[in-house]
């Protein structure tokens, strides 16, 4: 069932990045589609912390990327320049010349407009010059910053819900008692990791009770990694 | 009754099976399924049961001593595997053995059953080709990133200065791209691009922008910093650091759950761009190869054949910390010598030719990407084409023996303040620590102009030769005033200007700056490599020095060595290349590489006639080095942290005997053991639960003390849950045995519990006279994880990885006093022990009954090693 669930969601923000790509550049709503895949797929991730959601990701993240060079390749005329850097000469300050112009046309003559020397010492002029033709893609370059900051938003947020909101909520609903039992499980015993070991692979019917879980576990894991790094120096000192 | 019969039955019916199996001799069982080699002899038998209790068992001797792969295999035929059983806890090391044996035992299946159908031949073809699909993958995941992480955290690192007006998302440099208002002088100047004291004050020069320039410099800084630490804590705590002592120790062997997860990737790779850009002294290399780690150990997952085998999946992560360097240095064959030299512990060709191919396929993701806007992989790329003279060995020398001082210094210092971190209050307070640290860096950091920009571009700049196409302050050479050389003002190899003695002047503020911070900030609760900082640091050494060289040269020209090659008006010194050398010479001081090192540098340039230079550099700074301290960063953090690494590049020269080192010692309680037979599941839960030990050697009785195997305590535990799930009848007076049929019991005793197929009954053995450096050698090669002592087949003790650290620990410091981070621990922190140093109640979930006779003398041996937390291996003694 696990299965067919992922394969959906997955098929979801596959659909929703093709989406986001072809609309890419019209860049209207762009922004928008995007925090709105972000959020899908963050959702997923959030909710079931399986690896191969993660992977998942990773993999559409590598896809997008690719996809995006490539799309922008074929052109965007202000994704390619060609720069001179002309030294100083004579009496001449030196200056760079940038134009939007093809790898062929890369040179001295071509882009050095308007050319500060007479017709003699044109070629002298240029003979100094260094012209490189560099090229950009500004569609990764905007796709990589808004995945960023979306994904650091959302971070954030989840941060503040954590450690502000959930204990506020959860004190004005158990009140005290409940809070501090949470933390007191220990792993220590033998016998308790036996157990979780094998209710691992035992099969929970509830999908609410598995994210439930799933959650439970994870923030036990990181209490552990927080006790062992913060407190109790024995990683990572 | 009823049950006691029907378990005769089924008994008597495994034991016919089992006779049809061993009747039908070895030659075919060897033929068949090539799996099992059943040695089962009655010679055997009779030897080592003399004086047994229970006659009649077998012994079923496994050609490498998989535990589960075999016993379970024709024995248990009828039993299901017990899951879990062959994992590992948390903070424990592997097997390299046993999992070596299982990976094989798999091997041998799926090659058995290949011709039975298309399927199965489409799943061994999908098996042997899973190695090549998850490198493959890892590196697509690794140089995507990595491509992001550069991205962002150069547009982030620009946020602090300013702002670009019509596309946010673009970094000062990619602001600019087709604007032609960009001066000669003044590179990066654009209308589009605002400085913030331009976007709230309204004027871009003055001294009021500057103070506000200033003010916003130091208040980015401090929230990149504060959010870095602030999601590291909540979300990721083991997302700090390099990680590179810790991959280096988990490829060795050590299990640190959930250090190569997904929430650690996410953590760290978000907060590395926010630590990077922060500008705290630190770059962004070493942890690039903890998330290529990182995305390895998840991809692993998806494939059988490493996500259920520990040491395959660390040839996996071999593979991902080659992709990793690749990505951070543009250097692919760099990055596998790096796995080659520095991280691997087990590194085999196939592995080689796997990190070989993820190092490239990461590399082409990342040019694909191209982040920096330059086809290149990493900021900092230089081409040079002018050669070098003999006569400048000398300077890369003394370049050499400044890396290997930077890098004892370091090391000492670095090392020093973290175990202060470690030990004492201090350490309690890693938000504030990070947040002052960031402040003082970016109040220091923003007036001087060579430490307010990027450290990567610092480098670049420094790495870049003087030409007439530079502007910068370091080229602001004095033109000889004669003929057409009138207009080159930038070329070195002329009186330095004044221009070049201010930026001397401020590099060397710049390095005493970096020195001091990059030693407070290695160590901070935040991402941080120590690649970048180190370069740095070498960087502007070298340039300074190739500065220095270059005015000797020009001043006294008719100094008998610059005579011949070095005349006047002749480009003969290089400072681009001394703070190359500088750069690996310092980086090398510090990790102690050597080839991998150079191979990268040498990739970085694309030169190949700089690697003598480079080589003598290297080579000199780590003798140097290594005259202060055998040990490179990396290793110095893993013994501060008593991580159980067992070094294979230190060699053990004492002529202790196995026999001194096993426990118990002398004066210990004695080894505690199980026997095969006669124990009930309550007296196996009472000596679980009273002691901490990790495994238990099984003997024959008490008295006779022969070894038959050893079972993993994890092992143990997971097997009795198991039993009290599934199988009907086991009771805590139930007898537990490990034999091959049961024992006889009285015939109202409850269903005996069978434990045969947890047992490891080809535990590595050596007699008690064995030479200390061969029980070293045996553990360092094999990677074993224990080993007993035998003498006269009587288990005598048993050595541990920790047993064998703790043991050089104790030869290398006679005089001091053991301090190993189990002392601090212990000290400190009890665990599960309160104060009064009982066991704090534990919650069962089994019940039990606490009757266990040998308690009081275990239960202080169990505290002596609860303590060993980290280095998972309390066995006994």
């Amino acid at each position: 069932m696990s299965c067919s669930c992922q394969l959906i969601s997955r098929r979801k923000c596959l659909m929703l990045a093709e989406e986001l790509l072809s609309v890419k550049k019209t860049y209207l709503i762009s922004v928008y589609r995007f925090s709105s895949f972000l959020v899908a797929c963050i959702l997923v991730l959030q909710h079931r912390k399986m690896m191969s959601s993660v992977a998942f990701k990773l993999l559409a993240l590598v896809g997008l990327l690719l996809m995006s060079t490539q799309t922008t390749d074929a052109k965007n005329s202000e994704d390619i320049r060609c720069k001179c850097t002309c030294p100083p000469y004579r009496d001449i300050d030196g200056q760079i010349y940038k134009q939007n112009v093809s790898l062929k046309d890369c040179n001295c003559l071509h882009v050095v407009e308007p050319m500060p020397v007479d017709g003699k010492d044109v070629e002298a002029y240029c003979l100094r010059c260094e012209c490189k033709y560099e090229e950009r893609s500004s569609g990764t370059i905007k796709v990589t910053i808004i995945i960023y900051l979306s994904i650091l938003g959302l971070l954030f947020l989840y941060m503040v819900y954590l450690t502000l909101l959930e204990p506020m909520l959860k004190r004005r609903l158990f009140g005290h008692s409940q809070l501090q039992n949470d933390d007191d499980v220990g792993d220590q015993q033998p016998f308790a990791n036996a157990h979780n070991v094998l209710s691992r692979s035992a099969s929970r019917p509830n999908m609410l009770n598995k994210v439930e879980h799933a959650q439970q576990r994870w923030r036990r894991q990181v209490q552990e990694q927080r006790k062992s790094v913060f407190d109790r120096h024995v990683v990572l000192s | 009754m009823e049950s006691e019969q029907l378990f005769n039955r089924k008994g008597y019916y495994r034991n016919s099976y089992n006779s049809i199996a061993s009747a039908s001799s070895d030659e075919e069982l060897l033929d068949g399924a090539g799996v099992v080699m059943d040695f089962h002899t009655s010679e055997d038998d009779n030897l080592l049961d003399g004086d047994a209790t229970s006659p009649g068992s077998n012994y079923v001797m496994s050609n490498g001593g998989g535990v589960m792969s075999t016993t379970t295999h024709l024995l248990d035929f009828l039993e299901e595997p017990i899951p879990g059983v062959g994992t590992y806890d948390d903070f424990h090391t592997i097997d390299w053995v046993r999992e070596k044996c299982k990976d094989r035992e798999r091997h041998r299946k799926i090659n058995a059953k290949k011709k039975e159908s298309a399927w199965e031949f489409t799943k061994s073809l999908y098996d042997a080709w899973s190695g090549w699909l998850v490198v493959t993958l890892t590196g697509l995941a690794s140089g995507a990133l990595a491509g992001l992480i550069d991205i962002a955290a150069d547009w982030l690192n620009d946020i602090k200065e300013g702002v670009c007006l019509n596309a946010m998302w673009f970094n000062h440099e990619q602001c600019c791209w087709g604007s032609n208002e960009t001066t000669f002088a003044e590179r990066d100047k654009c209308p589009q691009w605002k400085s913030w004291a331009g976007l709230i004050l309204g004027q871009e020069e003055g001294p009021g922008s500057y103070i506000m320039n200033y003010f916003m410099y130091i208040y980015w800084a401090l929230s990149f910093a504060f959010l870095a630490v602030l999601l590291v804590k909540v979300f990721a705590p083991y997302a700090c650091g390099s990680g590179i002592p810790e991959i280096k120790t988990i490829l060795s062997g050590f299990i640190i759950r959930g250090y190569l997860g997904k929430w650690t990737l996410l953590i760290k790779t978000v907060t590395l761009v926010l630590a990077v850009a922060s500008g705290l002294s630190l770059g962004k290399e070493g942890p690039l190869v903890h998330v290529a780690c990182c995305c390895g150990n998840i991809f692993s997952y998806l494939f059988p054949k490493y996500s259920k085998n520990e040491a395959k999946k660390r040839e996996v992560l071999s593979a991902a910390s080659a992709a990793g360097v690749s990505v951070a240095f543009g250097a692919p064959i760099g990055g596998v010598l790096f796995s080659l030299e520095e991280v691997s512990y087990y590194f085999p060709l196939k592995t080689l030719w796997r990190s070989f191919f993820a190092a490239l396929v990461a590399a082409f993701v990342l040019r694909s990407i191209n982040p920096f806007g330059n086809s290149r992989l990493v900021l900092f790329y230089v081409e040079y084409h002018t050669p070098w003279y003999l006569f400048e060995l000398i300077p890369f020398i003394l370049l050499g023996v400044f890396g290997g001082l930077w890098g004892a210094f370091f090391i000492k210092a670095n090392i020093a303040w973290c175990r202060r971190r470690k030990s004492t209050r201090f350490g309690k307070y890693p938000i504030l620590e990070v947040i002052f640290v960031a402040a003082i860096t970016a109040v220091v950091a923003f007036p001087n102009p060579y430490t307010r920009q990027n450290t990567s571009e610092l480098i670049k700049e420094l790495f870049t030769d003087c030409g007439p196409l530079e502007s910068s302050q370091l080229c602001q050479y004095r033109s000889q005033m004669n003929g057409s050389k009138a207009f080159v003002d930038a070329s070195p190899n002329k009186p330095a200007g004044p221009g070049v003695y201010a930026a001397i002047w401020q590099l060397c503020l710049a390095l005493i700056f970096k020195i001091i911070m990059t030693i407070f900030t290695f160590g901070l609760k935040v991402p941080a490599g120590l690649f970048i900082p180190s370069m740095a640091i070498g960087a502007i050494a070298g340039r300074i020095v190739g500065i220095a060289v270059e005015q000797l040269a020009y001043y006294h020209h008719d100094w008998l060595v610059f005579r011949e090659w070095c005349e006047v008006g002749t480009d003969c010194i290089t400072p681009g290349l001394y703070a190359m050398v500088g750069a690996a010479a310092c980086l090398g001081g510090v990790t102690r590489m050597t080839v991998s090192l150079v191979v990268i540098v040498f990739e970085l340039t694309g030169g190949l006639e700089y690697i003598v230079p480079l080589m003598a550099a290297v080579m000199t700074s780590k003798w140097v080095g290594d005259a202060f301290g055998r040990e490179g960063i990396y290793e110095s953090h893993i013994r501060l942290n008593g991580y159980p690494f067992l070094d294979a590049k230190e060699e053990f020269t004492h002529t202790t005997l196995a026999r001194e080192v096993m426990r118990p010692r002398r004066s210990d309680p004695p080894l505690a053991v199980l026997t095969q037979d006669d124990l009930t599941v309550e007296e196996l839960q009472g000596i679980i639960n009273e002691t901490s030990y990790n495994g238990f050697p099984v003997i024959v009785s008490k008295e006779s003390q022969r070894l038959v195997g050893f079972a993993l305590r994890r092992d143990i535990t997971i097997a009795i849950e198991n039993a009290r799930r599934k199988q009907e009848g086991i009771l805590l007076t139930s007898r537990v045995y490990f034999t091959q049929h049961a024992p006889t019991l009285p015939a109202d005793s409850p269903r005996p519990l069978k434990l045969r197929s947890i047992l490891d009954m080809s535990p590595f053995t050596v007699t008690d006279h064995t030479p200390m450096e061969i029980v070293v050698d045996i553990f360092r090669k094999l990677g074993l994880r224990q080993c007993l002592v035998t003498h006269n087949g009587i288990v005598l003790g048993i050595i541990t990885k920790k047993n064998i650290l703790a043991h050089l620990e104790e030869l290398k410091e006679h005089t001091e006093p053991l301090a190993s981070p189990w002392y601090y621990h212990k000290k400190r922190y009890p665990s599960s022990y309160g104060p009064d140093g009982q066991p704090r109640p534990r919650q069962h979930n089994v019940q039990l009954v606490t009757s266990f006779p040998g308690r009081q003398a275990d239960e202080e041996e169990s505290e002596e090693e609860v303590v060993n937390l980290l280095d998972g291996r309390g066995f006994t003694l």
